[in-house]
């Protein structure tokens, strides 16, 4: 039972605290879980998550941070001010949890379709570009001397790292090849700065209230690159949920997305934004692939994997609106 | 001979009990799940209806291109070869028109709902 781990955890980190109550796994599969459940403490009970890789998993493999770097970057960020979670203790070998975090409870919402479409997110909706538009701007402007190790990754790079991903698939697909050729004769080159990117922010990694954004969550794909990449990304297509067009998350306009960012003192570039959006929704449609490659190949051989793989489709139409868009 | 009812009917007979009378009962994670289940099922009644015409139409406009012959597979991997190579390109007289209308068809069977394949369609 994971509660007696979090407890003995919990006495050693939290002062006065006498248990804990209500452990639930919310997700993850067997190298990464996350856990919700409340410190219980005679001033209230405090609301906390953990994140972590189980004992016997080690770093995570290929793009991740690894979780220690994700404490880190999230810490620096509610230091920053930026809407984040404040780090409440990174797993030890003593606490017998595995590697990971512990951090406080952000009350809000995470679901698109909810956030896009319910009366209690109105009032958030017509904000939402322009404050994210500053939170990047803070992401991007964090002091760089404290942040952990981190891969760095240039436009070339990604191309080529998404090429060879997709060609493992061995499945042709000529609406792919279109975007990769794209994507190589527009290749912008080294970026004038190189800062902290989040490299994944958009819906999902959102905690959202009726105020607005209250949380960047996932920091696994964190690197340093091209900040411009950031932006691009909470402008792909598949993240408008029907809204196609409000480009930022289906909730508003490129416009207000870079006001934000350069309300905050950072210059936005529009066609390297236009460029990482096309990176970004071939990116998704290679995802999907590789959802249906690790369906066949098993172990996880679920029914939401299979359909993930029928939606690369949902990508090469959007590819197409941005290349080849009929007249 | 097989017999009847067919594939696409007996399917669909299955998706319809398990929207209307199932669904309405289940709750939660597997409430989710049940949907992506019958989200699949109403998948490949589309394919089984509309995938041979599809494929059909597909294979001419990939010969017609690339002056050869050969199965989709083979017919697709040397169109993607020709693109990445350039000798291809959106200039290439009925590429675009090629693409546009297989990620069409694509869409018809994956996907009808999607917002972008709509606006396409005109709707």
């Amino acid at each position: 039972m994971i509660e007696t781990e979090l407890r003995r955890c919990v006495a050693a980190f939290h002062p006065g605290a006498t248990g804990v109550t209500g452990a639930a796994k919310l997700s993850g599969g067997a190298s990464q879980e996350t856990w919700t459940f409340d410190i219980v403490h005679p001033d209230g009970n405090v609301g906390a998550i953990l994140r972590r890789a189980p004992p016997g998993y080690g770093a995570a493999p290929g793009r991740a941070a690894g979780l220690e770097a994700e404490a880190t970057l999230m810490q620096l960020a509610h230091d920053a001010g930026l809407p984040s979670p404040k780090v409440m203790h990174v797993l030890t070998p003593e606490d017998g949890l595995g590697r990971g975090f512990i951090m406080a409870r952000v009350e809000g919402e995470t679901i698109a379709r909810k956030i896009l479409r319910d009366e209690e997110f109105a009032k958030a909706r017509p904000i939402l570009a322009r404050q994210l538009g500053r939170v990047i701007a803070g992401i991007h402007s964090l002091p760089q001397a404290k942040l952990p190790k981190l891969r760095s990754l240039t436009a070339t790079r990604e191309i080529e790292d998404l090429s060879r991903e997709y060609h493992s698939f061995n499945w042709p697909r000529p609406v792919f090849e279109l975007a990769l050729r794209w994507l190589r004769d527009h290749d912008p080159g080294p970026s004038s700065e190189v800062t902290l990117v989040h490299g994944d922010f958009r819906h999902g990694n959102l905690i959202i209230g009726p105020d607005g954004v209250r949380a960047v969550l996932d920091w696994e794909l964190a690197h340093f690159g091209d900040p411009m990449e950031d932006l691009g990304w909470i402008c792909v297509n598949s993240w408008r949920f029907g809204e196609i067009d409000k480009p930022v998350g289906g909730f508003g306009t490129r416009e207000d997305l870079f006001a934000g960012y350069e309300e905050a003192g950072r210059k936005a570039d529009p066609d390297r934004v236009m460029f990482w959006e096309v990176m970004g929704t071939l990116r998704w449609g290679v995802m999907c692939c590789g959802m249906m490659q690790r369906f066949r190949a098993g172990p996880d051989h679920s029914m939401e994997r299979a359909m993930i793989g029928r939606r690369a489709s949902e990508t090469e139409i959007d590819l197409l609106r941005l290349l080849a868009p009929r007249a | 001979m097989q017999d009847e009812p067919t594939p696409t009917e007996l399917i669909k007979a299955v998706a319809d009990f398990l929207r209307n009378e199932i669904a309405p009962v289940i709750k939660g994670h597997n409430g989710f799940k049940l949907r992506v289940g019958i989200n699949a099922l109403d998948l490949v009644t589309r394919q089984l209806a509309l995938a041979e015409a599809g494929d059909a139409t597909e294979a001419a406009r990939l010969k017609a291109l690339l002056g050869a012959d050969g199965t989709l597979m083979e017919l697709n991997r040397a169109l993607s070869e020709k693109i990445a190579s350039g000798e291809v390109d959106l200039n290439t007289p009925g590429l675009p028109e090629h693409l546009w209308q297989t990620t069409m068809d694509k869409l018809a069977v994956d996907q009808p709902n999607y917002a972008s394949y709509k606006r396409e369609l005109g709707k």
